[in-house]
């Protein structure tokens, strides 16, 4: 399977909006195809793709669809700024300028035969979603496998539907919990810290994959580490205000890394100096 | 439901009591109780006095603030093996929050007063018992102030 751009890394190609699907109040994924004949390239668990808004700008997106279905190229999206509200306002039909996949890969094949913990916060389960896709379509070459999700209330979580379907599943644990909710939730209060001692799973023969944002990563890693998880099986995703994408223009440089192209999946022991530096 | 028999049994299978010697766990039982709470039970009132504490042994509780504009909101809620209810050790002794049992919950519950008495003529059990709450309290503490931070940031 390749993971390289295709055609020129720095040349957006022109796929369109084939379907706009709004997830929360502030959320929406976009489902993309070429405008032109030819299949969408195949991506990597992880991976990211520069998306133009026309007339407005480039993000950096992580690719949130199946990796075995690339034909649907698949981008959930929170309105913050100026190109991703310009994102969110586009209907079927429209077109969008698209440069990738970039970066590293969550590491799927190399955490066969482990168990899996995969620990997401917010939004950060989008760039998750892939790898979760991926191990649960080749179940049997996992041990263990566990999704754990924290959301800021039961209006912000992400993919509920996935979120049940996957925890229907006889071999795959799943725990949600939420920083608030009513008296209508009947579900986990309390940060997703605390669902991490319930998991059951094995500390010393684990792979973690965590996506959210840093401080909840290091809370998180500080409660793995704590339960004897080594620092070279936990793995982050990181962001930097990422430009060119192929580390060139150095907005994204980590120390000495550049996040658009050494990452943005970074083993935690390659990065936990960095992680300490202020301001970096 | 009340039941006062095996208590002592009870309380050696929660993670708050392992490691603690027979003879402490038996003088802490003389002030236990085991019970049970529905789902949508109350087993505490904001303000009201904070006569026992609770070991869960197994189910869920929500700690909940009273809010004039719904029904309640939901700040943490704790489960098998977790603790609740240390306003029993902090003057004036009433509860901080509602707490509602959110499933068929079972709990082992301790007797303030009874206990307050037991610890006044026993140190070395006091110091026993806050070694055991002091961490529990700290990491209830730092999950607090991860919430604070509404690390998820706005939706």
């Amino acid at each position: 399977m390749s993971a390289k751009p295709h055609i020129d890394a720095m040349t957006p190609v022109p796929f369109t909006v084939t379907k706009r699907t709004q997830e929360l109040a502030d959320t929406f994924t976009l489902e993309l195809t070429p405008a032109a004949a030819g299949g969408a390239p195949a991506f990597l668990p992880g991976q990211f793709n520069m998306l133009y808004a026309f007339g407005v700008g480039e993000v950096p997106i992580s690719v949130s669809g199946d990796p075995a279905y690339p034909e649907k190229l698949i981008h959930t999206i929170r309105d913050v700024g100026a190109v991703t509200n310009a994102l969110s306002k586009l209907k079927k039909g429209a077109q969008v300028g698209v440069r990738g996949p970039f970066g590293s890969a969550w590491p799927v094949n190399e955490a066969q035969g482990s168990d899996v913990v995969i620990i997401a916060g917010g939004i950060g389960l989008a760039p998750l979603r892939p790898a979760i896709n991926h191990i649960l379509a080749n179940r049997t070459k996992y041990g263990r496998f566990v999704v754990l999700y924290g959301a800021r209330s039961p209006a912000d979580v992400l993919y509920v539907k996935q979120l049940q379907s996957w925890r229907g599943r006889l071999d795959t644990f799943v725990d949600v919990t939420v920083d608030h909710a009513g008296r209508d939730w009947a579900g986990n209060v309390g940060v997703v810290t605390r669902l991490i001692g319930r998991a059951n799973f094995d500390a010393h023969h684990t792979k973690v994959f965590i996506c959210g944002p840093e401080i909840m990563m290091r809370f998180t890693i500080k409660e793995l580490t704590g339960l004897g998880v080594a620092k070279d099986d936990i793995y982050v995703s990181m962001e930097r205000n990422m430009k060119c994408a192929v580390g060139h223009c150095g907005h994204c440089q980590f120390g000495g890394h550049f996040i658009c192209k050494d990452g943005p999946v970074f083993e935690y022991a390659r990065i936990e100096n960095l992680l300490q530096v202020r301001g970096l | 439901m009340v039941k006062v028999e095996g208590l002592d049994k009870l309380m050696a299978e929660h993670p708050f009591f392992q490691g603690m010697d027979e003879t402490s766990r038996k003088t802490l039982a003389g002030c236990a109780r085991n019970e049970r709470f529905g789902a949508g039970d109350y087993v505490a009132h904001e303000g009201k006095p904070a006569e026992r504490f609770y070991f869960i042994r197994s189910g869920t509780v929500a700690l909940e603030f009273h809010m004039p504009s719904n029904d309640g909101l939901v700040i943490e809620t704790l489960h098998d093996g977790e603790v609740f209810g240390w306003s029993w050790m902090v003057p004036p002794y009433e509860w901080a929050y509602d707490i509602r049992a959110v499933e068929l919950t079972r709990v082992i519950s301790l007797e303030a007063t009874c206990l307050r008495k037991k610890l006044k003529k026993d140190n070395a059990l006091g110091f026993e018992l806050y070694s055991r709450f002091v961490p529990v309290m700290a990491k209830r503490l730092s999950s607090a102030r991860q919430q604070l931070t509404d690390m998820y940031g706005k939706s």
